[in-house]
């Protein structure tokens, strides 16, 4: 095989703004970045499921309980085209949990950050969620084919979850003294992570050069994050939450607003494995895996005996 | 009793077997032995809610005192919650959801078949759309019992134990107090006797073809239509009800 032409057919179906797919040849770098990617973008939404879980028991109407328990299944819904996305490259989802087990993957720092009341539930959806639509819109004209494509979906399902989180907040807001205090708890907790979620400044993101040659990223940490303001500050002011940032500010000039400085020291400490719930999230894996490994057994068993029938 | 009140009671019923049992199913979010399952069980979850929302939303009506379906789901004590006692009985391990679940979708897809021609136009409606969830519910709990059945040495030890600790809530499936012959009579209900011998045709091949014994008991436990309940109840109420009651003037 001549690797020199297939590189240059994929640099030139990249220049083309073709998709690359799972059988075309493709630079080994630019396979491990997509699985890292793939991967941690795949546990994120499976490691989520978790602080939602959480209030699924104590959801306060019936039709709040329907709408996050479906919310929470789309969730795990993505993790599994995600997998599958990410085994096209030629990884299996069994290494795939290995390597988050390993503290090898990583999975979005957002959900480090512990569910503490229903508030928290209506945050989630509406600027989690809302900040991972940023960043998921872009990533539908990703150049790896499979990801591109579940983006498409995902980003239909996210959309009705911002709506349904920020419903969640508007109630509260309407409602008693009580409820609105914590929803205005849970805007101040949720806020300076959810800009966490786009990742460092652009001056200091170390995967993003590639990234940008590849075109697997389109748009930088920095751009995403502007666009997530912008659209979300209007949406609090309209229900009478607060930001809880004194820096924010309208600039008339770059026409989006500026805002104080994030604090970085936490962002590192909580991706290094000391935030409120890394510890929780990762043994909850772990246990349930463990404790699951009898039934896949026992599935393959069957499947095994049943196929010489 | 009248047949108004009878037939409160019996929609309470239907409601609570649905929002307990979904409330159990729901414990397995995150916690399947793997994603696929994880959304089935979640997922069957929810369509109990869903039934039991259209339950309690009937049963509201009929009481005609201004109620909803949520004042109805988390505004009564333990006392007043008529759902059988297997229902309500902790998720266990995989083995012991999987014969929970056969035990109920065997009972739910014969119960709801009758229902759905019920005199009750309100009842068979949710009925004709429950039966289509509770036959998927059905597959997914009989695959499961041929698989754990048959699988390993473990899955089957676990699954014969959960058989057997469960069958003693089975009698009460198919109990006929006042409140179901009343509605027998009128055509809105069915004859739980008559369901039992088709549940025991359903589900004994099914048992038989996943290697399990066929629990012997002396005792079956009794109480649900009386709302005389296991302790489990009590807890899962604190939970579900916590919002509604720590503030009982806040819309949710």
């Amino acid at each position: 095989m001549n690797t020199t032409l297939d590189i240059h057919s994929f640099q030139e179906k990249l220049d083309k703004d073709y998709n690359i797919e799972p059988k075309d040849v493709m630079p080994d770098d630019y396979r491990k970045h997509l699985i890292r990617q793939i991967s941690q973008h795949a546990h994120s939404e499976v490691i989520g499921m978790q602080p939602e879980g959480n209030w699924i028991s104590r959801a306060p109407s019936l039709r709040a309980k329907q709408i996050l328990l479906a919310k929470i299944q789309d969730e795990g819904g993505h993790g599994l085209y995600l997998y599958s996305a990410c085994e096209t490259l030629g990884i299996s989802r069994d290494e795939l949990i290995e390597q988050l087990h390993e503290g090898k993957a990583k999975y979005s720092n957002i959900f480090n950050y512990p569910s503490l009341t229903w508030a928290d539930i209506g945050a989630i959806g509406w600027l989690v969620d809302g900040a991972a639509i940023v960043n998921q819109v872009s990533l539908q004209r990703t150049s790896f084919g499979p990801y591109a494509r579940a983006m498409v979906r995902i980003c239909k399902e996210e959309s009705f979850h911002q709506r349904q989180g920020y419903e969640i907040m508007a109630t509260m807001m309407n409602g008693t003294k009580e409820q609105r205090e914590m929803a205005q708890d849970a805007m101040n907790r949720w806020w300076w992570p959810s800009l966490m979620m786009f990742g460092p400044h652009d001056s200091d993101s170390p995967h993003s050069g590639k990234a940008f040659e590849w075109k697997i990223k389109l748009k930088s940490n920095d751009e995403l994050r502007q666009k997530f303001i912008d659209k979300t500050v209007q949406q609090a002011e309209v229900i009478g939450l607060t930001i809880p940032d004194a820096q924010l500010k309208w600039n008339e000039d770059k026409q989006g607003y500026d805002h104080g400085e994030i604090n970085w020291d936490e962002f590192k400490r909580v991706i290094n494995g000391n935030g409120p719930c890394n510890k929780q999230r990762m043994d909850h894996h772990k246990k349930y895996h463990a404790e699951g490994a009898w039934v896949r057994e026992a599935a393959a068993a069957y499947a095994e005996t049943i196929s010489k029938i | 009793m009248t047949n108004q009140e009878a037939l409160y009671i019996y929609l309470l019923r239907l409601g609570d077997n649905a929002l307990i049992n979904g409330h159990r199913l729901a414990e397995w979010c995150s916690r399947g032995p793997f994603l696929e399952e994880d959304l089935a069980m979640t997922n069957i979850a929810l369509d109990n809610i869903g039934r039991s929302q259209a339950f309690l939303k009937y049963a509201a009506a009929i009481d005609g005192k201004g109620k909803t379906e949520d004042d109805l789901a988390y505004k009564r004590g333990e006392r007043e919650f008529y759902n059988h006692l297997i229902t309500e009985l902790p998720i266990g391990d995989f083995a012991y959801t999987v014969a929970k679940q056969l035990i109920m979708s065997c009972f739910d897809v014969l119960v709801f078949t009758d229902l759905s021609n019920s005199k009750d136009e309100t009842i068979a409606g949710i009925a004709a759309k429950a039966l289509k969830e509770s036959r998927y519910h059905f597959v997914h709990a009989r695959d499961w019992s041929y698989r754990l059945g048959k699988g390993t040495e473990e899955s089957h030890r676990r699954y014969q134990n959960a058989i057997q600790d469960l069958w003693m809530y089975t009698g009460e499936l198919f109990e006929m107090n006042e409140v179901e012959n009343i509605l027998l009579q009128e055509g809105i209900s069915n004859n739980l006797q008559e369901v039992r011998s088709n549940w025991i045709n359903l589900i004994m091949p099914i048992l038989q073809d996943s290697s399990i014994r066929i629990p012997t008991v002396d005792y079956m436990q009794t109480g649900s239509c009386k709302g005389i309940h296991s302790e489990h109840l009590g807890h899962i109420l604190s939970d579900m009800q916590y919002l509604q009651r720590a503030y009982p003037d806040a819309k949710w």
